[in-house]
């Protein structure tokens, strides 16, 4: 194997990117780039009404229209029998029985259920006479209360979002030992009780959703250009549950895709329409969703309502957690929504803290609002939010330093296994404590404090110390949980007889740079120069099956698969080479791209060995067969847990409620780095949503369900000028579960940032009561009782 | 429908369009210039930022017809491989950039800051100057930097 430490382009380098050349040139490739001969366009019709009944649906103007070619509703959905939006993960209630879902067509049949809600389709030559033509569509509404809360949506008299779902509850789910965690508590010297609230976020990849559907009559197959983050999961769902057409008929291309954060894993009603709409109109439809839009309809994440307690010893050793959940899921179940709530939160309450008994409630709860499904962290970050406001509030109380309380009850052997299913496999979580105080100087902070003080300022320092589960996920695992798929992930290396490789996988890039990280790894592994590499992804009919890019599991899942068919291939190579050589296969070596023959001068590079596996004169193809190909699926044993320590420091001042994020200090534990510069990237921008949440972002619905954020110009995105540089520093501990010792980096950011914000927003206030997005009034508000300013006054 | 003539990217066009057609739809749909995107329907997000008559503008608020006669330049005029833009080489050096689709308005607009504010420019200058567009994947940091780099080496001739 090549030695990395030679190779330019090898693991562990910052290899700059080589996607770069299109995107800083404009030839970069998203789906609304990409026009089809004789397309035609796309408008929605969506419900203005939060939760309404549809009394008729009048057609006859907009018909008229010009250039209109088709307009469909969810009468002709049915009447072709293609069935309703799926949720793929069945979650069970605490008595054994399964969840209540409702019904999701994908364009409304008699109920409309949030603002945005899909009610027709016009279809046109322009996008402009689409866009009039929807002016025209008449519908007929009965407007119905509309449930909203997700504190309130259980109550007695709120209206019903699903007949299925009694109370709006879609399930009542618990992890843990409830009678284990209880008599904890009652025997803990001291309780921490918290309230808190996780705002609701919209997700907002720059690059708005966009769909192309294309029907062949000659094959009788479509094609589908979408924004997606896993191709292969929106043919699978599209074929198997909602029958548009069988696989073998159904090529879904995903090509550049402007972010996702989540939003683009679903299987959404827009894409499902475009391509059935394409047979019916016959000509390639395109959609591409405006902003408002993508506000309205994008799954939405987070929005939880807790009440969270800690029980600690007379020592302050945490003895004890116990949780009850809220979790709106909106109107609908998207692709995953009744999983994030569950499996991918509770099971990370334990953070990275040694707590014999956890027992976490979570209601999944139906509301007229947008569906929520993950968004960066998933789970996580709200897990993380309960855990590290929590361990930061027991530690004021206790009157304790927030960073010795943390390491007093951290986890230092390993393997831990917590009491909430996840076994921890590797972490070193006090090295990555101790690094952090040392580059936030942590010892002079004080001195800080009293520099803000003099000038009216107060300063905070606040803590977080995440865990997140990630790599997801073993199939059997997670299928012993409902999950409905399995979660390993494909790789395929095509050696070109030149010794050029195209790798072919399953996972998707879009922002993450695997064009240059997977690349880096072939050339570590097979000693070729990385321009001699090409990463092949979203395309069904190129890739055979995969399971895509979520939950940070492109590193620790993805190259592994690849990992593993790069060791088949320079098997199969070596083979190959030992019988050009004419030595026995034991006695080849291969290492920086070069086959040797001990105890001989007998050599051959990598690209001649390939040459000959294909030209196949000097070996016998009925011993060896001809071709350098290899492919493989690799499932991971464990999930991966990469860990760290973010320290944020504000200043505030208390007479405008603007809060200044004067530090920022990132210590992380990813394992394996493949490439420094990229994965110190994805932390800048984890950090950077973590700090929109909990400062400038909140997706706010009014009483009518009307989406009050649902413009750049409402829902606050972090500008430039609302963040600081970041200090990110590494710790590193391999994981020992797969090849790689790979743990995952694309969401510690969004994960670690909320919970250390508000513990500094609050330590800076000298009190507890202010709750995410802490805006400048929020803060301003606060403010005004704070006890350190009057202290100071 | 209504003739409007523009230079882009130094080649003289001339195309029949809509009147409503904005300078946005008619880079992209006419000209097929796609590196020119859309993130939002309210002059936000910035990733629709080109040069008119030497100034940025958001093309997603400007009608083709008001620009007339006009001189536009695209992210793809600004350079391509093996001749890029000085501004265009300190993204790519500096890892700027994830998922690309803010990127050629972040550009357009960190070169205009160039024009206006010199080349020697600071953190808070950066900062506030890019208030105008949006980045979901980078938390600016890198982008920061590389608009430094990129303002420093502008000063000195292209190769």
């Amino acid at each position: 194997m090549a030695n990395p430490s030679s190779n330019p382009s090898g693991l562990g380098k910052s290899v700059r990117r080589l996607e770069d050349a299109r995107f800083i040139t404009g030839n970069g490739r998203y789906t609304d780039d990409i026009n089809r001969a004789g397309q035609t366009h796309a408008v929605f019709v969506r419900s203005p009404h939060a939760h309404a009944t549809i009394k008729s649906i009048d057609l006859a103007a907009a018909k008229k229209s010009p250039g209109v070619r088709a307009i469909l509703t969810g009468k002709e959905l049915a009447a072709d029998k293609i069935g309703g939006l799926i949720c793929g993960w069945a979650i069970f209630n605490k008595d054994g029985s399964p969840m209540s879902a409702g019904a999701h067509p994908a364009l409304a049949v008699e109920k409309v259920r949030y603002v945005g809600d899909h009610v027709a389709v016009v279809i046109a030559d322009t996008i402009n006479q689409a866009k009039d033509a929807a002016e025209l569509v008449m519908v007929d509404y009965d407007v119905h209360k509309a449930a909203i809360n997700v504190a309130d949506t259980q109550k007695a008299g709120q209206p019903q979002v699903h007949a299925e779902a009694a109370n709006n509850t879609c399930y009542q789910w618990h992890l843990g030992d409830k009678a284990a965690t209880d008599t904890a508590f009652a025997a803990g010297a001291h309780v921490t009780k918290i309230d808190l609230v996780n705002n609701r976020l919209i997700p907002n990849a720059m690059e708005p959703r966009a769909a192309i559907g294309e029907y062949d009559k000659g094959t009788q197959g479509y094609t589908l250009h979408t924004t997606s983050q896993n191709p292969h999961v929106a043919r699978l769902v599209m074929s198997a549950f909602l029958g548009i057409a069988p696989e073998h008929k159904l090529r879904v291309i995903a090509p550049d895709v402007g972010g996702g954060f989540g939003s683009k894993i679903f299987i959404y009603a827009e894409e499902v329409v475009c391509t059935w709409a394409s047979k019916k109109v016959g000509r390639p439809v395109k959609w591409t969703c405006d902003r408002t839009e993508a506000f309205l309809c994008d799954a939405h994440g987070r929005d939880h309502v807790t009440t969270a307690e800690a029980a600690m010893d007379a020592n302050g050793k945490v003895i004890a957690v116990r949780v009850k959940t809220i979790a709106n899921l909106g109107a609908y179940l998207s692709t995953f929504a009744s999983s994030v709530p569950t499996y991918l939160y509770a099971p990370l309450l334990s953070g990275q803290y040694d707590i014999p008994a956890i027992y976490c409630e979570v209601d999944g709860v139906y509301t007229n609002t947008a569906p929520v499904d993950a968004y960066r962290g998933a789970g996580r970050p709200e897990a993380t939010f309960v855990v590290e406001r929590l361990m930061e509030v027991a530690a004021r109380q206790l009157k304790k330093d927030p960073a010795a309380f943390r390491v007093q009850n951290f986890i230092t052997t390993f393997p831990h296994q917590t009491p909430v299913i996840m076994a921890y496999d590797v972490g070193d979580y006090p090295a990555s404590m101790t690094k952090a105080l040392e580059m936030a100087d942590y010892a002079n902070f004080e001195k800080r404090r009293e520099a803000s003080a003099k000038t009216g300022k107060l300063r905070g320092i606040g803590f977080s110390a995440y865990i997140e589960a990630c790599g997801i996920a073993p199939s059997k695992a997670v299928g012993s949980l409902g999950a409905g798929v399995g979660l390993w992930e494909s790789a395929e290396i095509r050696v070109n007889p030149v010794g050029t490789v195209e790798v072919l996988t399953g996972s998707h890039s879009h922002g993450q740079g695997h064009e240059t990280t997977f690349a880096q790894l072939v050339s570590h592994k097979l000693g070729v120069p990385i321009e001699t590499v090409s990463i092949v992804h979203g395309d069904t009919d190129k890739v055979q099956m995969g399971m895509g890019t979520y939950g940070s599991r492109s590193g620790a899942v993805g190259m592994s698969a690849i990992s593993v068919a790069l060791d088949k291939v320079i098997k199969k190579a070596t083979t190959v080479a030992a019988a050009c050589m004419e030595v026995p296969v034991e006695q080849v070596d291969f290492e920086d791209g070069s086959f040797s023959a001990r105890g001989t001068n007998k050599k051959m590079a990598f690209g001649e060995v390939a040459l000959q596996a294909y030209v196949a004169h000097k070996f016998d193809s009925a011993v060896i067969e001809p071709g350098l190909k290899e492919g493989a699926f690799y499932d991971p044993k464990n999930f991966t847990f990469p860990s760290g320590v973010h320290i944020a420091e504000v200043e505030i001042d208390p007479q405008t409620g603007v809060t200044k994020v004067e530090r920022w200090t990132a210590v992380d534990d990813f394992g394996t780095i493949v490439n420094p510069m990229i994965v110190e990237g994805q932390v800048h921008g984890g950090i950077a949503q973590g700090i929109g949440q909990a400062m400038l972002e909140g997706a706010s619905y009014n009483e009518a369900g009307q989406l009050v954020t649902a413009s750049f110009m409402d829902d606050c995105m972090p500008r430039a000028d609302d963040l600081p540089s970041f200090d990110v520093g590494m710790t590193t501990t391999p994981c020992p579960s797969n090849p790689l010792g790979i743990k995952g980096c694309g969401e510690a950011g969004a994960i670690a940032a909320p919970p250390a914000l508000i513990n500094a927003i609050t330590n800076a206030l000298g009190h507890e009561n202010i709750a995410m997005p802490a805006t400048p009034q929020a803060v301003w508000r606060a403010a005004q009782s704070s006890p350190r300013r009057i202290a100071a006054e | 429908m209504t003739k409007v003539s523009m230079t882009v990217n130094g080649q003289a066009v001339s195309e029949m369009i809509e009147p409503r057609t904005l300078l946005v739809e008619f880079l992209r749909e006419h000209l097929q210039l796609t590196g020119t995107h859309v993130g939002c329907d309210t002059s936000q997000c910035g990733a629709c930022v080109v040069h008119v008559d030497g100034r940025a503008i958001k093309a997603c608020t400007a009608l083709a017809v008001s620009c007339e006669g006009s001189t536009v330049l695209t992210i793809e005029g600004l350079g391509q491989p093996g001749d890029l833009h000085p501004m265009q080489a300190a993204f790519h050096e500096h890892h700027a950039l994830q998922c690309g689709y803010c990127t050629p308005g972040m550009i357009m607009t960190s070169v205009d800051i160039v024009n206006r504010k010199g080349h020697k420019l600071d953190e808070h200058t950066i900062r506030e100057e890019l208030e105008g567009n949006i980045c979901r994947c980078t938390g600016y940091h890198n982008i920061v930097k590389a608009v430094a780099a990129g303002a420093a080496a502008m000063a000195k001739p292209r190769a």
